[in-house]
């Protein structure tokens, strides 16, 4: 195990104590040239755990994690990762601390699975010395806690879907930071596959003690994950806290505008929700 | 175990044999073109110990000067300018993540052109106004498309097509200012637009090397930074490289090699496009390397010059012509590969 990997565990071990969070918004205005999508927007990642930001279609959600991962500059309010503003660090640095899974990811054509999860490393790197024992190792362990390991010599454009999304985690693994930032990363896969890398993100979380941060378009893999849930429509934070806490008929009829059925899920004991359509007339 | 530089362990006679092929036709290219081929001088040497002699120095004057003095310094300039422009259509299909993406498709050279024109016309025809001046009108091209494409961020699509407009009004311009100028400057312009490598003397290409040299080196340099960037703005932004100043830097580079060749040589369409396509046939794990682009690139122009020199009885084709007609059927192979 890695020496920030143990650090790492230790923060997650100490959930009690209140703490800085690490990565916050102070009151942010998130804007695409004219066109804003969030004003005022103050969101708390907290240390050591899961976060899930839900919302519907166009919300911000994708936004603010761009803006939490330093690759949309807020037009006013500021960005703090570790509670250092995340603007007056170099892409580097920042790169150092804070993984991203973006949606966009393309897989250079022909390139092997361990030189991609081996691109992970670049934030690491110096211009004359470029691969060390630390990137070695870094490399393997990440391909070794998301399974992929087996086929480290193969082609990525030969994988399927689950197992190429696996390589992207295993790239961001490699970079060795704490946070990691997750878009989306469960669309288009198929069921089976999204339990897998939702499973495997509970590991590096529970386990590796990575704070983690994705944007989930399932409620009922957001309330079953999640320990953190964040709940946005049109760029307002409506709801945050824990699934159990937060998770009402009304909640959902409010930023969803469906309306639905909450139980308990027998199997984890979130709340599942049951949307009511037409199927009830 | 694993080892991060490992190659395939099948390696088909395929892999093997395309650069073999290659290797082999640029060394014969190479000993063609020095010591046998036509042009001026003719059958400057007619057996093994003749060409000997001219390789130990120890051949009659002119002989030596023939070879030496100009047919070297012409397949060298071929040679350079071809990796100039392989390196150059490298880094734009890079850039744009699109093989179309190459500086002559995008109208850098056009623009490159477009400097050469105004420098001749105000200045006469003078090497060095000339190179700046294509530096400038590159350079300016380049910007010109970066800004009008620019749209919250590049698409790579977007700057080829904004490109393409930029190209097709700069020719307009070009052929406004070509009708505007003095007959005599036109008539320079006119001749240096064919693109070509007649008088390529050591002291033309030198220092045209020096700067090409060391825009390669600065586009080895980035290289890696070039590979993240292929994977997304975004990956590559999380991998902790600053995406629009690497990205600037890159397309200056790329302008810059194009422009610089396009200065001495006059336009000389696709070897920039083709070069980097077809050094990833060639490459084992088909990856578009630098060095594979720069090979291929060295290799087309020196095959397009040898053929624009023995095509025809008595007459040295301009070898722009050559590349342009070479350059049709390749883009017609490639159209009717895409159609299946």
């Amino acid at each position: 195990m890695t020496q920030s990997s143990l650090q790492a565990r230790c923060v997650s071990t100490s959930e009690t104590v209140t703490e800085q969070a690490a990565l916050e918004t102070k009151s942010v205005t998130l804007a695409y040239e004219q066109h804003v999508i969030a004003k005022d927007l103050s969101v708390d990642i907290p240390h050591g755990k899961f976060t899930v930001i839900v919302g519907p279609n166009g919300c911000g959600k994708s936004t603010l994690l761009r803006s939490l991962s330093r690759l949309l500059v807020p037009q006013s309010g500021e960005i703090l990762l570790n509670g250092e503003n995340i603007h007056s660090q170099s892409t580097r640095e920042v790169a150092k601390k804070l993984g991203l899974l973006p949606q966009s990811a393309i897989a250079p054509d022909g390139i092997k699975v361990i030189d991609l999860v081996s691109r992970g490393r670049f934030p690491h790197q110096k211009w004359f010395k470029p691969w060390s024992e630390a990137d070695q190792t870094a490399v393997e362990l990440a391909m070794q806690a998301t399974g992929v390991m087996d086929f480290a010599e193969h082609n990525v454009d030969q994988l399927s879907g689950g197992q190429r999304q696996r390589v992207w985690v295993a790239m961001a693994l490699a970079q060795e930071t704490s946070l990691l930032l997750l878009d989306e990363p469960t669309t288009y896969l198929d069921i089976a596959h999204q339990i897998e890398l939702m499973d495997l993100f509970q590991d590096l979380n529970r386990i590796q003690g990575h704070t983690l941060v994705a944007v989930l378009h399932d409620l009922n893999h957001a309330c079953r994950y999640a320990d953190h849930l964040i709940m946005i429509k049109s760029g307002e934070i409506i709801a945050t806290g824990s699934p159990n806490d937060i998770i009402t008929e009304a909640l959902i009829k409010e930023v969803f505008g469906l309306s639905c059925l909450i139980l308990p899920d027998p199997i984890s004991n979130t709340p599942l929700i049951i949307p009511r359509g037409r199927a009830e007339k | 175990m694993i080892s991060n530089t490992s190659h395939s362990p099948r390696t088909s006679t395929r892999t093997v044999l395309g650069p073999a092929l290659a290797l082999i036709l640029g060394i014969a290219l190479i000993f063609f073109t020095l010591f046998i081929g036509r042009g001026i001088g003719d059958g400057i040497a007619h057996n093994l110990q003749g060409i000997w002699q001219l390789i130990i120095g120890e051949a009659e004057k002119y002989q030596s000067i023939v070879v030496w003095q100009w047919r070297a310094s012409r397949l060298f300039s071929a040679i350079t300018i071809g990796a100039a422009l392989g390196i150059s259509g490298a880094v734009f299909q890079s850039l744009v993540r699109n093989p179309l993406g190459s500086p002559d498709i995008t109208g850098f050279n056009v623009g490159a052109f477009t400097g050469v024109l105004i420098s001749i016309a105000l200045f006469g025809n003078l090497y060095w106004y000339s190179v700046i001046g294509a530096l400038i009108g590159g350079l300016g091209a380049a910007i010109l498309v970066y800004l009008f494409a620019y749209r919250d961020g590049h698409s790579g699509f977007r700057l080829i097509i904004v490109g393409i407009a930029i190209s097709a009004t700069l020719t307009a311009f070009n052929q406004w200012l070509s009708l505007t100028v003095s007959l005599e400057t036109a008539m320079t312009a006119a001749l240096w637009s064919a693109g070509s490598l007649n008088g390529m003397t050591w002291s033309r290409i030198m220092p045209a090397t020096l700067l090409i040299i060391i825009f390669i080196g600065l586009a080895f340099a980035l290289n890696t930074r070039m590979k993240l960037l292929e994977m997304g703005d975004d990956t590559a932004a999380a991998l902790g490289i600053s995406v629009n100043k690497t990205r600037l830097v890159l397309m200056l580079i790329g302008v810059s090699l194009t422009a610089v060749a396009t200065a001495i040589t006059g336009p000389i369409s696709f070897i920039s496009l083709a070069a980097p396509q077809i050094a990833r046939r060639l490459h084992p794990q088909q990856h578009i390397t630098l060095v594979g682009s720069a090979l291929v690139g060295a290799l087309l122009l020196t095959s397009a010059d040898f053929i624009a020199q023995h095509a025809w009885q008595n007459v040295t084709l301009p070898v722009g012509l050559v590349t342009i007609s070479l350059g049709g059927l390749y883009l017609v192979y490639l159209i009717i590969r895409e159609g299946k």
